[in-house]
Order: structure tokens, then C-alpha cells, then sequence
């Protein structure tokens, strides 16, 4: 098992900020248009995380024009800039899909943000 | 040369250059060292004989011991021969992954397919079975009619019905080298294998595409 782990280490980033469910996270995502690239920011709260090492990824959820639009993003994945921590959330449970029915003001009052 | 002998180690996933998330398959691919050189006069074909994995000196039979001797190797696990068109080795001569694959290459794979058992036809030969209900009631996973009565008054060969399944050689072709990690002799290979973790893999470069 050792050796795969060598594989998953080459791919695998270090400076990945320490966030949890509930914090809201403002993810800088590389979109490739054509030729060129450019940065597009993914703000909202994490509501869970999921798996281990290498093929570990996190949810994050947003109100976008009054639609709720979740993202999975590979927490190791080279198309994932920068993860900024922007609000500490307290919440009780690892993950928070219950937040999906609520609206916003009872979103801030759940997740203590 | 044109392929190695290798190990299977398990699966994970990588990222590719554009991001994307590929499913690979780890195998530790060498080093193999050159046992033999058959050649079209002595043995009337051209072929490269191959070793892989270590053997501990007590394991080896006598034959096997002399036969590493003369190409002055240590006493290895796995043989395999490769036809190879005009290659310049040498006997006892080590092939490490790197100096055979590239990233990007097109390869075959063979393997020893997982056992699966005695199993049924539904399983074994991907049959329909019989319906589930209409009055059934044991005849779910059954082969159904093999053949007519008194003419021909036998079941044809090769009749597809239940039996042993799995544990036989697999050849899964055209799979892609996506990554090498030279320093363990580790190969990247994009998909599934044939076999088991630790089960022995036979990697041949795919040539004329």
C-alpha cells in the first residue's frame, strides 16, 4: 500500500488551508476559456467533506440570483487556485445537508457565520 | 525492449494537465533483467527471455539455478519471453520503467483474471434468465432449453452452461501510460488491469498504430 501512497503524494498539495463544515470558503477556481485563463470565485458554505488523501473532495453551497447552486471540488485538484477561509461557522454535525432547505437568515443562525 | 514484467499494486486516481480526474492503475514494472536471447539459429525463433522479482536462493531449483547463472542474474520468480524484431541486449542487461516506457504510450496488459468460482450462466455468460413471475418459481437464474431431442440426441460442443469462471489469462489492449515515477519503477496506467493486487502483469508496447 505504500507505493500507492507514493503516486497519491505526487499529486497531493500541502498549503491546503484547514477548513470544516460550516465555514464559509471563498474557493478561486481556474477557468480555461478558449486559450486563456482566468480566476472565478466560488463563495458559500462548506457543507461537508468527504473522503481521504488523494481523491478527497468538499461541497460548497451558495445562493446565487435567489438558486441554490452547490459545487464538488477535488480538494487536491490543480484547477483549485487558492481555498481562503473567509467566516468561521460552529455547527454540530460533519455534514450540513439540511441547510439546503432552509433560507438565508436561518443559514447565518444555524451555522453561527 | 518492447515491454516488461510487472506487479500490480492497486488503484487510485490522478489529475491531468488540464485537471481532470483519470483513473489509473499503479504497477511496479521492473526491474527485469535479460535471462535469455533466443535466437533464429539456435532455437528458430527471435526472442528476448525476461525476469522479474527476486527469488530467495533456497526457492530456486537446480535447472533454474544454472539457467540464472549463465546470464549471471539472481535467481528470479517470474519468466516470459518476448518476440522481438532485431534488439541489441545483453544477458543479465536491467530494464528499469523508464528506460522502456514513456508517458503517452499505447499498451497492452495481460494478466491472470480474479477467480471467481463456480458460477452460473447468468453471471458467466450474461444470460437473461427466466421471467419472474407468469408462475415461475425456481427457474430464475436458469440456462433455459440446451438443444433439441432425438435429433441431433446430444448437447453441441461448446454449449455455453454454468462452470468455472475467471482465474484465466486476460489481454486488455490499447490502455495508456499516463505517468512514470522512475525512482520505484512505478507505471501509470490509465483504467483497470487484469487480476488481483500482487498479481503478475505482463505491459507490451503496443507498436504500428
Amino acid at each position: 500500500m505504500d507505493k500507492l501512497k507514493l503516486v497519491d503524494a505526487t499529486q497531493m498539495k500541502s498549503d491546503i488551508p484547514a477548513f470544516s463544515p460550516g465555514d464559509i470558503v471563498n474557493v478561486h477556481v481556474r477557468v480555461v476559456e478558449g486559450d486563456k485563463e482566468r480566476i472565478q470565485q466560488f463563495q458559500g458554505v462548506v457543507l461537508g467533506r468527504h473522503g481521504s488523501g488523494m481523491s478527497a473532495t468538499f461541497t460548497v453551497r451558495k445562493i446565487s440570483d435567489g438558486v441554490g447552486v452547490e459545487r464538488i471540488f477535488p480538494l487536491h485538484s490543480p484547477r483549485i487556485a487558492k481555498v481562503e477561509k473567509v467566516k468561521e461557522g460552529v455547527v454540530r454535525r460533519a455534514k450540513l445537508y439540511y441547510l439546503r432547505e432552509l433560507a438565508g437568515k436561518a443559514i447565518r443562525q444555524k451555522t453561527n457565520a | 525492449m518492447n515491454g516488461l514484467l510487472g506487479k500490480k499494486i492497486g488503484m487510485t486516481s490522478i489529475f491531468d494537465d488540464a485537471g481532470h480526474v483519470v483513473p489509473c492503475t499503479v504497477i511496479e514494472a521492473g526491474p527485469c533483467f535479460v535471462t535469455q536471447i533466443k535466437t533464429k539459429d539456435r532455437d528458430g525463433y527471435q526472442a528476448v527471455q525476461l525476469g522479474f522479482e527476486m527469488k530467495r536462493e533456497r526457492l530456486v531449483k537446480k535447472p533454474a539455478k544454472g539457467h540464472f547463472a549463465k546470464a549471471s542474474v539472481k535467481p528470479l520468480r517470474i519468466i516470459r519471453e518476448f518476440r522481438d524484431e532485431a534488439v541489441e541486449v545483453q544477458p543479465g542487461q536491467e530494464f528499469k520503467v523508464d528506460s522502456v516506457f514513456n508517458k503517452g504510450d499505447v499498451v497492452s496488459v495481460i494478466g491472470t483474471s480474479k477467480g471467481k468460482g463456480f458460477q452460473g450462466v447468468v453471471r458467466r455468460h450474461h444470460f437473461g434468465g427466466g421471467a419472474r413471475t407468469h408462475g415461475q418459481s425456481d427457474r430464475e437464474r436458469a440456462p433455459g432449453s440446451i438443444g433439441s431431442s432425438s435429433s441431433p440426441s446430444r448437447v453441441f460442443k461448446g454449449m455455453r452452461m454454468a462452470g468455472r469462471m475467471g482465474g484465466e489469462q486476460i489481454t486488455v489492449r490499447n490502455l495508456k501510460v499516463v505517468g512514470i515515477i522512475p525512482d520505484s519503477n512505478l507505471l501509470l496506467i490509465r483504467g483497470s488491469v487484469p487480476g488481483a493486487i500482487n498479481g503478475y502483469l505482463e505491459i507490451r508496447k503496443t507498436t504500428a498504430h
